[in-house]
């Protein structure tokens, strides 16, 4: 089982309700987020071009954030899951600084805290918060190692990026452009 | 001057014990304590069905409480047709609104302490007393026709109920003359009929989308956004008009970067084109429509390449673009827009896109506009309305004869007491709308304002209007009440319930119960002769095959269609509600009121040098100022940017992220500075921002002063002289680089 997700960065609108169904689901505090949305525009007018995703942990297979936790509060899940155990971790913020895409952040009541692709949720055959609240549908869910998921049926027919690959990390958050 | 009526900020407010609870979104931080990482939070599955009231769309979904009993989330409901499950983000930061501790929590009224105004708390009884016994003196001397009511929102029906009962009937939503009410009458000057909410267009199946400076996706209006994704998912093409590359050109096969207020020249010209090339729906054309010759006729000057002179669009594209619509045809969607009031000729650019539409024979067909049904919900039986002496018309004799419904700033302008107008109002009930951000030329509305003789605002929040009101009637928010069955128009006949998912905080009262209250007091409780909302809405719900309980069981229920079938069927006789019964391409009803009978392109004023024009529009995350204050909302956007060009921006010496003021051609600078976002997405003649800050209040603690306000900007309006819209896009806009003298002293 890998669990794994791919959004859709055609039909994206940037409207960032992920992020608030994120916050409202998972009780993230106030000011902080667990997934936000870049918008990156390239070209100059009339010649433009935008493209919008909705990001968040990206679950690697090789996470350095798992490698450098001091306490084993990061650490894998079934499914490959990243996950923090808060009374484990000790809030040193050692994976904050060795995650490339920035996911994680130090919750104020002292633990790092970051996307659990809504396990609580999952476990109960639910999708995500973010995947069944976005207006477009435009991000897809699901284990990689079914070949009917929707999000394996989704890579097969469509052209997609992962993000910073160079880091070597093995990013499961797939990207469709 | 503003000599009678200060403006108060309300202050003090839930002191003395009112408050009953002030936990504020204290509750995230509590959950947040016992986090739900790995281990499964505790849900409470008690659900209660609600539609939302952050913004028009009133997507259906369901109010969600955590184990301690208190609202957590709200999520769409799977059978909406509005939300088909997904909210967009403003409805999923719902609870936001209901937790925010700036809200209005007790009754106020305006009073005077040591030569200075300001509100005192009062009781229910007290408050409710007050405007009876204001509002029934003002009915004696001057009739009841001079109170009027100023409305938006679910809440309204029950005010509008009361007053037509004491006698008036200028009941008037700023929806219509700020913002789709040319788009209604250019719709029923061609089809006999409206747009209506939700829009018609069948953009689920549509082949060609074409928005003329719509910007879905940045509108979150859901069921739009929702079927623009799914019509890209099929291959749909999208076309899109606007002067900055917005989302939706973003996602567009082509975008026309067009010269900013001349549209109507690309419209003819497009007109023209898929006439000259016999591109439209012939069969459609001859069956359906009326006066094809004299619009033949009418655009044959109006090339593509006269158009260019004009849009500064190329003449292929125009083309090319004309083609890509008539191949889609009649699968394709000349989107009549939303907020539409833009140059003052807005009901004949209208006309011109429902022209398009008619041509390419797109009205009634699938993937272009469907016959949308509705349930009719009868009205508990009361007495008769009585007959009004007069209405907000008669301040406006032999104009806008074509205005379906009432004008805002009408009734905004005839409480100015002038010799012409023979209505004048005395007193208001504002219900829902921040009038000094939605009604453009804020001067002149605290001008009407200082007219009245009493101002009733009911809202949730301490929106700027509250602090000219003389009395302030805390609403509890949609998440704490009953409210009218929403029986709104779409493909299927469906009705919503909303019920409170929680008791009112603080002393809040729905509006229900303030109608019901002063009906009492004004003698008109026969209209109101309900015991409680439950009876009414249960009696209401049995009369379409429901009941009560079934629809807090279930939220939405969704019923078969009766009349007729969603599209026209192939070579159907049909009838329109125009007066020749046909299609009107060539419209009788405004040749008869001496408007041109079909649409012409007339030159705007421009920007003079060193100025742009002050474009504006919205945000996902933000309905108009409304959500501004929402913690939920303003973690995803907490203040507006000014785009402006970068060489623009390099002319200026203006850098990416710095504040600077807005300045108008009226010398109108901005109450506060604004970040400019220097980006190439907006062309070098125009600057946009987003609608809905700059608030003024500092009661609104974390909207206060966060960017800028386009409303403020806007002091020149031109009106529709066919419906009375007011347009706001004639305003040019300067930089400046420190706030006017006297701000900069306080």
């Amino acid at each position: 089982m890998r669990y794994a997700m791919a959004i859709d960065t055609k039909k994206c609108v940037g409207c960032s309700d992920c992020v608030v169904a994120c916050q409202t689901e998972n009780n993230v505090p106030i000011g902080y987020c667990r997934d936000w949305v870049v918008e990156v525009t390239d070209g100059t007018y009339p010649q433009l071009e935008i493209e919008i995703r909705s990001e968040r942990c990206n679950h690697c297979d090789n996470s350095p954030c798992v490698r450098c936790c001091p306490t084993g509060a990061s650490h894998y899940e079934d499914g490959g899951i990243v996950l923090v155990t808060p009374n484990e971790c000790i809030g040193c913020g050692a994976c904050i600084t060795s995650c490339p895409y920035d996911a994680r952040y130090p919750h104020p009541d002292g633990y790092v805290d970051k996307c659990t692709f809504c396990i609580h949720r999952i476990k109960k055959g639910l999708e995500p918060a973010c995947v069944s609240a976005c207006p477009t549908k435009c991000m897809y869910f699901g284990d990689l190692d079914d070949p009917n998921s929707p999000v394996s049926e989704i890579l097969k027919v469509r052209k997609y990026k992962t993000l910073i690959p160079e880091a070597g990390t093995g990013p499961q958050v797939y990207y469709l452009i | 001057m503003r000599s009678r009526r200060d403006f108060i900020r309300i202050s003090g407010l839930g002191a003395g014990g009112l408050a009953i609870s002030a936990s504020g979104l204290g509750v995230y931080k509590n959950l947040a304590s016992s986090p739900p990482q790995g281990s499964e939070l505790s849900v409470d599955t008690t659900r209660t069905p609600t539609y939302c009231e952050i913004c028009f769309w009133k997507c259906a979904g369901w109010v969600y409480k955590n184990e301690e009993g208190k609202i957590w989330k709200v999520i769409g409901n799977d059978e909406d047709q509005h939300s088909n499950g997904r909210f967009c983000p403003r409805g999923t930061g719902g609870p936001g609104m209901y937790y925010d501790e700036d809200r209005l929590k007790t009754p106020l009224i305006r009073t005077e302490e040591r030569g200075k105004q300001v509100f005192r708390e009062a009781s229910w009884e007290e408050a409710l007393d007050y405007i009876a016994e204001k509002i029934k003196g003002i009915a004696e001397e001057h009739g009841p026709e001079c109170t009027a009511l100023l409305t938006h929102g679910s809440g309204g029906k029950y005010f509008g109920n009361l007053l037509k009962a004491f006698g008036s009937a200028s009941i008037a939503a700023p929806s219509y003359a700020q913002c789709r009410g040319p788009r209604e009458v250019a719709y029923h000057m061609t089809f006999g009929e409206g747009v209506g909410s939700p829009e018609r267009t069948d953009i689920r199946d549509t082949k060609c989308l074409v928005l003329i400076g719509s910007h879905l996706g940045e509108n979150m209006h859901n069921g739009q956004v929702q079927e623009m994704s799914d019509a890209i998912d099929k291959g749909a093409s999208i076309i899109t008009v606007d002067p900055r590359y917005s989302i939706a050109a973003s996602k567009s096969k082509y975008w026309l970067p067009i010269k900013p207020a001349t549209d109507i020249a690309l419209l003819m010209a497009w007109i023209h084109v898929i006439i000259n090339e016999e591109w439209y729906d012939k069969e459609y054309v001859e069956k359906y429509t009326y006066g094809f010759d004299q619009l033949k006729a009418h655009v044959q000057h109006m090339t593509p390449e006269w158009a260019y002179g004009i849009t500064t669009l190329e003449p292929d594209l125009i083309r090319k673009s004309a083609k890509e619509m008539a191949n889609a045809a009649p699968a394709v969607i000349i989107h009549p827009g939303r907020h539409v009031v833009w140059y003052g000729d807005d009901t004949q650019r209208s006309r011109a896109m429902a022209i398009l539409n008619a041509l390419l024979g797109s009205w009634g067909r699938r993937g272009g506009f469907y016959n949308p049904e509705k349930v009719s919900i009868p009205s508990w039986p009361h007495p008769p309305y009585p007959v009004p002496g007069r209405t907000w018309k008669d301040a406006y004799p032999d104009q806008y004869n074509l205005a379906y419904e009432t004008l805002a700033s009408g009734i905004c302008d005839a409480t100015i007491p002038t010799l012409s107008k023979a209505c004048n109002f005395k007193a208001w009930i504002v219900n829902g709308t921040n009038l000094i951000k939605t009604i453009p030329d804020t001067e002149k509305t605290l001008q009407a304002i200082q007219e009245l003789e009493l101002m009733v605002v009911i809202d949730t929040m301490p929106m700027a209007i509250t602090g000219w009101a003389d009395v302030v009637l805390p609403e509890c928010t949609y998440l704490e009440r009953y409210d009218t069955i929403r029986d709104s128009t779409h493909r299927k006949p469906a009705i919503a319930l909303r019920m409170p998912a929680a008791e009112p905080m603080y002393n809040t009262k729905p509006a229900y119960w303030m109608a019901k209250e002063l009906a009492n007091r004004l003698g008109l409780g026969e209209y109101f002769s309900w015991n409680t909302i439950e009876e009414m809405l249960d009696w209401q719900l049995k009369q379409v095959g429901s009941s009560l309980e079934e629809m807090q069981r279930i939220g939405v229920k969704t019923f078969d269609r009766t009349y007729d079938d969603l599209y026209f069927q192939k070579d159907q006789d049909m009838e329109f509600y125009t007066n020749t019964g046909k299609i009107e391409l060539y419209s009788t009803a405004l040749a008869a009121e001496g408007f041109d009978p079909m649409p012409k392109y007339t030159a705007h004023e421009e920007p003079p040098p060193g100025f742009y024009r002050l474009n504006y529009g919205r945000a996902p995350s933000h309905t108009f100022g409304r959500t501004a204050n929402n913690a939920l909302l303003k973690d995803l956007m907490e203040e507006n940017t000014a785009w402006i060009n970068p060489k623009v921006a390099g002319e200026w010496g203006i850098e990416n992220g710095q504040y600077i003021w807005l300045e108008n051609q009226d010398g109108i600078r901005s109450s506060f500075p604004i970040r400019a976002r220097v980006t190439e997405r907006i062309r070098w003649d125009s600057v946009y921002m987003v609608h809905g800050f700059g608030h003024t209040n500092k009661k609104l603690s974390r909207a206060y002063g966060k960017g800028a306000s386009d409303s403020e900007l806007i002091t020149k309006v031109h009106l529709d002289p066919i419906m009375g819209g007011t347009a706001m896009r004639g305003n040019f806009v300067t930089f400046k680089f420190e706030p006017k003298e006297e701000e900069a002293a306080s």
